[in-house]
C-alpha cells in the first residue's frame, strides 16, 4: 500500500466547485500552506470551507478567501492581526458566516469522523448561538444539540507519514489534523517525512493510517506567521 | 464620595490577587488578554499546570525574540515554550478536558457579569465580525470559573448587574470576581461581597456597582502589593 502522491497539486487536483473541504490549522499552526496554495492554483469555486479560523495576511486560507473560492465559512474565530482578506467581503456580504464555539466545532467534526449524527453540549447553552437549536435537560442542566460536521476533502498537515497514511504531528500543529483526517471523505495529508512502514513507532502514532487517505511530502513547509511578516502575498 | 480612578488596583495587581487563589498541583486555563497576566504571579512554591486551548498542557513563557517556534504557540496565537512534562493533544481532547471538569480553575476577561453568575465576554451585540473561539466552551466544567474585571466600564458603567445587556457567553457561570476595588462571590443568585480595598466605603462600592452586594460575615480588606 503506497497512499503517497507525487505533488500538491496532483493530491487537490480533483476537488470539485462546490466541495467542503475541513482545513487543519489553528491561526497558522498546523496550516497545510502548500496544500492550501496548490487548491488556490487549482482554482475550484464556491468551496464551504471549514477551519479554526478565517485566514491571516494574504497568504493560505485568506489568500483562497481573496481569491474568490469560499462561498461558506465555518469557523469559530474569524478574527486575525490581518483579517482584511474575510472581513471585507463578509461585510459586503459575499461570504457565509457560520460561526460555531471552538469546542463545538472540533466535537462536531469528531462526530462526523466518528458516525455520531449529534450530540448534546452545554457550550452555548442560553446564548444567541444556541437559538434555534434542540435543547435538553440532563441532571438538572441545561444542554444543546449539535449536528455532525462531515466534509468532501480535508487538507492536513502532518510531521512524519508513512506510507500506509499512518501520522505524527509536530508541537500544537496537531490541533485539528486527527479530527479532520477522519470526517472527510478524501483525506489529503502533506508530511515533511514519508518514511516506509514500520518506521513509527506504533505506540508513537497518532493518526492511524486507516483515516488518510492521500499524502505528499512537503519537505520544508511554509508558515503563515513567517510568510505573514515577510509580507508574503500568494499566487 | 471616594476617587475610584486613583484608588483602584491597576490590572497586575487584579491578576496578581486572582493568582493568590490557585493552588499547588491545580490544572489552569487563562484566557487571552488580560487573564494571560496571572500566570506572571504564580504563587512561589505552588505549581500550577497551564492549559492552552490549542492542544497544549504546562507550557511557559514566551521564549525570547527570535526563538519562536510558530507550531508552539497558545490561545492568543503568541509563541510559548514547554516545561518538562508538557504534553500536546487534539482540540476534540482539549476540549474534554474542558466541558469535562478536569481543569481546577479558568479565568477570563468580561465586559459584564449578573448576579446570576451569567457572562457576557465574546459580544459588543454592535455588528461587524462576530468572533467567539472558545470563550462559549471555557465558562463550562471548570471547577472554579472566575472573572478579572476592571469595576466599572471606561465610562464608569458598572459592570456587575442584576441582568447581562450584552449577548451571553454562558449562563449561570461565573463563580468569583475579582475587581479593580473587590473580590466578590457568586452564590444562590446573588453578589456576596468578600474582599474590598480599604480605602472605599461599602457604600460609594454599592454605588458602582448594579446590582445588590450582599454580605455574609467579615468583609477583608482587599490588600495588594505594588507592581
Amino acid at each position: 500500500m503506497d497512499k503517497t502522491v507525487a505533488s500538491p497539486a496532483d493530491a487537490v487536483a480533483d476537488i470539485p466547485d462546490g466541495a467542503s473541504v475541513m482545513i487543519g490549522g489553528f491561526g497558522g499552526s498546523g496550516a497545510p500552506i502548500e496544500l492550501i496554495h496548490a487548491l488556490i492554483d487549482a482554482g475550484p469555486k464556491n468551496l464551504t470551507v471549514i477551519n479554526n479560523n478565517a485566514g491571516n495576511g494574504q497568504v493560505g486560507l485568506a489568500a483562497m478567501i481573496e481569491a474568490g473560492m469560499v462561498a461558506k465559512l465555518i469557523c469559530s474565530f474569524p478574527k486575525s492581526k490581518d483579517p482584511r482578506a474575510f472581513t471585507e467581503r463578509y461585510l459586503a456580504g459575499g461570504i457565509e458566516l457560520e460561526l460555531v464555539p471552538q469546542g463545538t466545532l472540533a466535537e462536531r467534526i469528531r462526530a462526523g469522523g466518528a458516525g455520531i449524527p449529534a450530540f448534546y453540549t452545554p457550550t452555548s447553552f442560553g446564548t444567541d448561538l444556541a437559538q434555534d437549536k434542540p435543547t435538553a435537560e440532563f441532571d438538572g442542566r441545561g444542554y444543546v444539540q449539535e449536528r455532525w460536521l462531515k466534509a468532501d476533502y480535508s487538507l492536513v498537515k502532518a510531521e512524519t507519514a508513512d506510507r500506509h497514511g499512518n501520522l505524527t504531528y509536530r508541537a500544537a500543529g496537531r490541533n485539528f489534523g486527527p479530527l479532520m483526517c477522519a470526517a472527510a471523505a478524501v483525506s489529503i495529508v502533506q508530511a515533511t517525512r514519508i518514511v516506509a512502514p514500520g518506521e513509527i513507532d506504533p505506540e508513537q502514532v497518532v493518526t492511524p493510517g486507516i483515516f488518510v487517505k492521500r499524502l505528499v511530502r512537503v519537505e520544508a513547509p511554509q508558515q503563515e506567521e513567517e510568510l505573514n511578516r515577510a509580507e508574503a502575498v500568494y499566487p | 464620595m471616594t476617587d475610584i480612578a486613583s484608588t483602584k488596583l491597576s490590572n497586575a495587581q487584579i491578576a496578581w490577587r486572582a493568582a493568590q487563589d490557585i493552588e499547588d498541583g491545580a490544572y489552569v486555563n487563562l484566557g487571552i488578554g488580560f487573564p494571560e497576566m496571572v500566570a506572571r504571579y504564580q504563587v512561589e512554591g505552588r505549581q500550577a499546570i497551564y492549559h492552552t486551548e490549542n492542544g497544549i498542557l504546562d507550557f511557559g513563557p514566551a521564549p525570547t525574540e527570535g526563538e519562536e517556534d510558530w507550531d508552539l504557540i497558545n490561545a492568543g496565537k503568541k509563541a510559548v515554550t514547554l516545561n518538562p512534562g508538557a504534553a500536546f493533544f487534539h482540540h476534540a481532547d482539549s476540549f474534554a478536558m474542558v466541558r469535562g471538569g478536569h481543569l481546577d480553575v479558568a479565568i477570563l476577561g468580561a465586559f459584564e457579569v449578573a448576579e446570576t453568575g451569567d457572562l457576557a465576554n465574546w459580544s459588543t451585540g454592535r455588528g461587524g465580525v462576530p468572533a467567539v473561539g472558545g470563550a462559549m466552551d471555557l465558562v463550562h466544567g471548570a471547577k472554579r470559573v472566575a472573572v478579572i474585571t476592571d469595576h466599572v466600564t471606561k465610562t464608569g458603567a458598572p459592570k456587575l448587574v442584576e441582568r447581562c445587556s450584552l449577548p451571553l457567553t454562558g449562563v449561570a457561570c461565573v463563580t468569583r470576581v475579582y475587581t479593580s476595588l473587590a473580590v466578590v462571590d457568586i452564590e444562590g443568585g446573588r453578589f456576596v461581597l468578600r474582599e474590598k480595598l480599604a480605602a472605599i466605603s461599602l457604600g460609594d462600592l454599592q454605588a458602582v456597582t448594579g446590582a445588590t452586594l450582599h454580605t455574609d460575615g467579615p468583609v477583608a480588606d482587599l490588600i495588594v502589593p505594588e507592581l
